[in-house]
């Protein structure tokens, strides 16, 4: 009973302590709650994997109805922003100084091969640079030909019915908006910011001021001063991540079907993974200058590479796969992904959110133990 | 010659106190080259090995030869094949499979009638990249197999139909690794050179050595030259080799000129450990330097059209990209490797960078001064 009350007022004590520390140097709460917001808004309106507005050079060769109607469906599309060249070589020539990203090229025998054979090719000539962009940007080109013909046939002219359709249904985001996809991601990266980054310094610093053998020297039990160090932060970082969310959800209308409830929870779950890993960098490190290096190098990198919340990990080497296996990150992108846009899917959010519990008291608990050993012989 | 001598003895202060430690040491040089081996197969939007499952309600010949292809594709991977509505829910939400096709019980009787079957591709929208190219490959390997329907059965009579011949320039084979790799270098760079250039004064700040460093007979430019150094060549040195193992191990074609190569990556570094100096020199602790490094790291990264392409962005955000050195270095690395540039042809983003050095590293000059009230 006694005890009980023993630990409540040492605990207390370390946690004023800690809270006046923050105060004094309110670094921290700027990272912990402001810049989540901000880096929210900038990325929820600056990062984009859609095109949109493209630059397409036109080089039209035939004046037939038929060219012109194809003509036509480019320059309305809000995909594309037609240029018009009367060669390829100036098209060319756009393509390179990186005005256009592609070349779509109408025969000057279009109309008539259309008429009497019943194929005519159009060509198009992507800038390969972005590969990603001018697949995406093949596929602009696809669905606007594919809208011509379907035009063709509501008028009534001849026009190709393909042999077999293809019927798309996007689950979960049926409009492909890639802001759906990144936003939460997103959240994982701030997140891992504010639980690695903040706390990488945090035990290092009490090592290189020389505050630490003084902590330990009091009847504060190393349990206690972890959670002394733990609790503030994971406080911050809740609030940087409530306060993410409600940005996400309500400027960039990312739709949260799973239970709110469960995002906290399992939120919490990865805070405090994140804040495990930054304590156990920052008492194995003692020297904050490696520790920033480290957490830099082990929390930020891997989480932005490595945890899918851009780059498609099933398309990467099993090497790569395996090694993303060892990020935090990794598990809550998942659960962020399926969380907000497809629900409580149990079959998903379970066995992250176990590894994520197990990586928590794994972290948690070598962060302990590296604080309670003997002070270091110089 | 004094001050020559004065900025020498710095400098290897500087290095030195890089070097000593051991923790430090490894720290700085080992990480940067192994995470680019892992970071460039990793950034990759490509995508290959879809999962898939399949639905076949129609079960006949005409259904089975059209599923066949995909079968035979390297881009998918068969997972599971479904026997009722029921098991689609679940082999999507539980990410089983990242597609589903299926094709309706009267698919064979539709070929060929005018009213064409469909074939329903059932996509996992919460990755949206992968299901719009999965969905372009699906298309693709549908239109294949229409054409090979079409040619096959001559009498009926094949409808006027365009064919989409595409070719890619620069990338014939749509490598989006060539694209990722060839910037990846001034990446990692960046995120190393700017901590460790921003915490080597807010190191000696806080242990107080700095002010000693202000009130010896250095001038604030030669410490800051100082401070530089090591910085610089660990950076360049980094991106270098970046680069090279971009050539060497990822087979990125390189097409420019060396030279330009390494102009654009001097005044990438000169600008980055200009930033990192300034946001230094106004921060009065390591904590504040490294989170303030961040502040401008995080933004430069994401938004930097190392990803994303700058032009998806709306308008004022491009205008503040101009400030971001990663923006120029970006552009003009994939200009150097992919397209074939010269120096004389990335001009337009060494002068800006080199803007941004002088005004951060004099801004960084001036604040030291100041700071030491």
């Amino acid at each position: 009973m006694a005890e009980r009350g023993a630990t409540w007022m040492r605990l207390r004590g370390f946690l004023r302590k800690e809270a006046l520390q923050i105060r004094r140097d309110p670094s921290s709460l700027l990272l912990g709650i402001v810049m989540p917001v901000v880096l929210l808004f900038l990325f929820g309106f600056g990062v984009s994997l859609d095109p949109r507005d493209v630059p397409v050079v036109l080089v039209v060769e035939d004046s037939g109805p038929a060219a012109r109607d194809l003509v036509a469906r480019f320059e309305l599309s809000r995909y594309f922003e037609p240029l018009p060249a009367s060669s390829m070589r100036e098209a060319e020539a756009l393509v390179r100084r990186g005005s256009a990203d592609g070349v779509v090229r109408i025969r000057d025998d279009f109309s008539s091969r259309l008429a009497r054979e019943g194929r005519a090719p159009v060509q198009l000539v992507l800038n390969g640079v972005d590969a990603n962009r001018a697949r995406l940007i093949q596929g602009y080109v696809q669905g606007a030909v594919s809208r011509w013909l379907a035009v063709r046939r509501a008028r009534g002219e001849s026009a190709a019915m393909p042999p077999i359709d293809v019927e798309p249904r996007i689950w979960f985001n049926p409009t492909a908006n890639s802001r759906h996809f990144l936003v939460p991601g997103l959240l994982t990266l701030i997140m891992t910011l504010i639980g690695t980054l903040l706390t990488a310094l945090v035990i290092a610093r009490e090592w290189e001021r020389g505050t630490m053998e003084a902590l330990l020297s009091t009847p504060l039990r190393p349990n206690e001063i972890l959670l002394g160090k733990v609790i503030p932060y994971f406080v911050l970082g809740l609030t940087g991540m409530a306060l993410s969310v409600l940005v996400g959800v309500t400027v960039f209308d990312v739709p949260l079907r799973g239970s709110l409830v469960l995002l906290v929870l399992l939120s919490a779950l990865f805070l405090l993974a994140a804040l495990g890993l930054g304590l156990l960098i920052s008492a194995t490190a003692r020297v904050q200058f490696v520790a920033a290096m480290v957490s830099v190098i082990a929390g930020f990198l891997p989480a932005f590479f490595l945890s899918g919340l851009l780059f498609d990990l099933e398309s990467t080497p099993v090497a790569i796969r395996a090694v993303s296996h060892l990020v935090p990150a990794r598990y809550f992108v998942e659960i962020s992904h399926t969380l907000f846009l497809a629900g409580n899917v149990g079959s998903v959010l379970l066995p992250a959110s176990g590894v994520l519990a197990l990586m928590a008291v794994v972290f948690l608990g070598a962060a302990r133990r590296k604080l309670s050993r003997r002070l270091p012989v110089r | 010659m004094r001050t020559l001598r004065r900025i020498l003895t710095l400098v290897a202060k500087e290095f030195t106190m890089v070097l000593l430690d051991p923790k430090s040491r490894i720290v700085v040089i080992g990480p940067p080259i192994i995470q680019f081996f892992v970071f460039g197969y990793a950034a990759t939007f490509d995508v290959t090995d879809v999962r898939y499952a399949v639905l076949d309600e129609s079960r006949t010949p005409q259904s089975r030869a059209l599923l066949a292809r995909f079968e035979g594709s390297p881009d998918f991977v068969l997972v599971r094949t479904l026997s009722s509505d029921r098991e689609l829910r679940n082999v999507i939400d539980s990410q089983q499979a990242r597609l589903v096709l299926r094709l309706a019980p009267d698919f064979a009787e539709r070929l060929g009638s005018g009213r064409p079957p469909a074939l329903q591709a059932i996509l996992d929208g919460r990755n949206s990249n992968v299901a719009s190219v999965a969905l372009g490959y699906v298309r693709s390997i549908v239109e294949e197999h229409g054409a090979r329907l079409a040619v096959a059965s001559p009498a009926d009579p094949a409808e006027p139909a365009p064919v989409l011949i595409e070719r890619s320039w620069f990338n014939e084979n749509m490598e989006s690794r060539w694209y990722v790799v060839s910037a990846l270098g001034g990446v990692i760079s960046m995120v190393v050179v700017m901590v460790l250039s921003s915490l080597s004064v807010a190191r000696e700040r806080e242990s107080g050595t700095f002010d000693q460093l202000l009130v010896a007979p250095f001038r604030p430019w030669e410490i800051l030259i100082g401070k530089a150094m090591p910085s610089l060549l660990f950076g360049f040195a980094d991106a270098m080799l970046l680069s090279l193992a971009a050539i060497l191990w990822f087979e990125v074609p390189f097409r420019g000129s060396p030279l330009a190569l390494c102009a654009a990556l001097v005044a990438f570094t000169l600008a980055v450990v200009g930033v990192g100096l300034f946001v230094s020199s106004l921060s009065t602790t390591m904590q504040q330097a490294l989170l303030g490094s961040f502040v401008f790291i995080m933004p430069s990264v994401i938004l930097g059209g190392f990803t994303t392409p700058i032009e998806n962005m709306p308008s004022w955000l491009q205008y503040a990209t101009f400030a971001n050195p990663l923006r120029y270095v970006v552009r003009a690395l994939r200009q150097v490797f992919l397209v074939g540039a010269d120096t004389a042809a990335i001009r337009h983003e060494l002068w800006p960078m080199l803007i941004i050095a002088c005004l951060t590293l004099t801004a960084a000059a001036w604040m030291f001064r100041r700071r030491t009230s």
